[in-house]
């Protein structure tokens, strides 16, 4: 006997409501409103701001370049310490990238390299720069140390992650032939990852170039103590000045950085970041 | 030997050509006199860094006994603000990055003039230092937690904008095509083709960008944005190492705690 269809079959809909989802927007939007609350973001606050903001712009133009010597002097400092501390950082953060990688190392020496490498990337190069100040003085030097740390924290990690993605096929081939470690590294791990930590260290001196600008503001050298200082002596339109030819310098070396990837990488293989 | 294959075996292979090894060498080249012309002219002053080693144990000893008791009255509070502005300045930058990372992509606005000003506005984001961007809103708005979050902010828009855009390029156009076929909409094809595709990335980007936004707000106090900074710079400033010890502990706790939920809900949602 065939039972009577007393209902139409449901219509499935296309796109079901995603409850989970509806929630989470709720809960997010409760949050925006709790947390702009604990801001004391007022309309008046805006209006006074967008006032400041007006008459702030004004003063920056046009850029004034007051002190052409200190802009020079801290643009070259920033440069060599984004350098020096870039070439340092990539040469200490080779052995410990790849101690650090696990399908290569005992578990005794992945665990200290990766330990230094987190400790490495915990802290923002500025605190870092903090330190450092304290401990060699005020100066490019301290600059350089906090880059260098924060070098063999990014670059570490990533060399060690693209170490732990290589096929070992090669490497057992090489193995194979009674090569030592160091031809294994040199002939069967090198290479496969050469590509990729190109790629890593043209970003890590960009990187540097960028954060090199800012260590200045706690005293480790650079442009970024001229930048603090004009900006606390309310020398606006020598700020943006300062800050044009930060901007300036940080595109050459974007442009830079892409020429040299190029060089070394093949053609559409050129991935960012 | 053969003779016609003489002139085979002559020639050497080279896996690069002439042109390739110049620029190659070129490069190696830059890079030498780079680092050799910075190492001679940094002012760098060795006698402090003989007193180095010393001056690093002073300092560990000023740090050490941690003053605990620093953290429920001075710590904790800047601690939750600086998580607040990570957090809105992210959520501010995703609303701000939507419709410029659309702009950016030429498959969804076919238009070259509107991409390139998306993408300008992309990269000027990008390259201003979250730090810079704190001092132009701390001029603005004055100090406190509301520039720091702005700082943020600014600063993301950039950096999600640029990856969302990406992302959106690299999307299937066969479902687009399809939904266009039907005679969708633009607002359907964004929300039920476009969307659907880069959900994971546009996800996957926001935590990536909140984790990082998490140890960059925990500077931005240096120049009066606001957050834990704040702290740090009080106690840096009257040299309450043990203080300051605290506040880097605090610092360090919470990045690992941020980076231990990224790497948990990438692992469930993604």
């Amino acid at each position: 006997m065939i039972e009577p269809v007393t209902r139409a079959p449901q219509r499935r809909h296309a796109f079901p409501p995603n409850w989970w989802a509806r929630i989470g927007w709720l809960v997010l939007a409760a949050y925006v409103a709790y947390a702009l609350g604990r801001l004391d973001f007022s309309w008046d606050r805006f209006v006074t701001g967008l006032d400041n903001g007006a008459r702030f712009i004004g003063r920056m133009l046009p850029p004034r370049i007051a002190q052409p010597d200190s802009l020079a002097k801290g643009l070259i400092e920033s440069l060599e310490i984004a350098i020096l501390a870039s070439s340092m950082g990539i040469l200490l953060s080779l052995p410990i990238g790849l101690f650090a990688a696990r399908n290569l190392m005992p578990v005794w020496a992945t665990w200290p390299a990766r330990a230094i490498i987190a400790a490495a990337r915990s802290f923002h190069p500025v605190i870092v720069a903090i330190i450092f100040v304290k401990a060699v003085g005020f100066g490019a030097l301290a600059g350089i140390c906090a880059l260098v740390v924060a070098s063999i924290g990014f670059i570490g990690k990533l060399f060690a992650e693209a170490i732990e993605e290589i096929s070992l096929k090669q490497v057992e081939a090489v193995r194979a032939t009674g090569a030592s470690f160091m031809n294994v590294i040199l002939f069967g791990v090198l290479p496969q990852v050469f590509g990729r930590f190109i790629g890593f260290a043209t970003y890590q001196l960009d990187s540097n170039l960028r954060n090199s600008t800012m260590v200045g503001i706690v005293g480790a050298g650079g442009i970024g103590g001229t930048l603090f200082s004009a900006f606390q002596r309310f020398d606006y339109d020598f700020v943006a000045a300062i800050l044009l030819s930060i901007i300036a310098m940080i595109m050459v070396g974007e442009v830079l950085a892409t020429w040299v990837r190029g060089v070394f990488l093949e053609k559409g293989k050129v991935d960012e970041e | 030997m053969n003779p016609a294959l003489a002139h085979v075996e002559s020639r050497t292979w080279r896996r690069f050509t002439p042109r390739q090894r110049l620029a190659r060498f070129s490069v190696y080249l830059t890079l030498v006199v780079a680092i050799v012309l910075s190492a001679r002219t940094v002012e760098v002053i060795p006698e402090f860094l003989y007193d180095a080693p010393e001056q690093m144990r002073d300092l560990l000893e000023r740090m050490w006994p941690i003053s605990w008791s620093h953290y429920p009255k001075g710590v904790h509070d800047a601690l939750v603000e600086t998580l607040h502005i990570a957090t809105l300045g992210t959520l501010f930058a995703l609303v701000m990055a939507l419709p410029v990372g659309l702009m950016a992509a030429n498959n969804v606005v076919p238009n070259r003039l509107v991409n390139y000003l998306a993408k300008l506005v992309l990269v000027s984001s990008r390259s201003v230092n979250s730090l810079v961007w704190a001092l132009l809103f701390v001029a603005v708005f004055g100090p406190g937690a509301l520039a720091g979050t702005l700082a943020i902010a600014f600063r993301s828009v950039g950096f999600v904008g640029k990856l969302f855009g990406e992302a959106l390029e690299e999307s299937n156009r066969g479902t687009i095509e399809a939904l266009e076929a039907t005679g969708a909409p633009w607002s359907s094809r964004l929300a039920w083709g476009y969307w659907p595709q880069v959900k994971p990335a546009f996800w996957s980007i926001a935590l990536f960008r909140w984790d990082i936004n998490v140890r960059e707000s925990a500077v931005l106090g240096l120049v009066g944005a606001g957050g834990i900074g704040m702290a740090l710079d009080t106690a840096l400033n009257l040299f309450q190492w043990d203080r300051v010890a605290m506040v880097l502990f605090s610092i360090f706790s919470v990045v690992v705690v941020a980076e231990i939920i990224v790497t948990q809900i990438r692992r469930k949602i993604l």
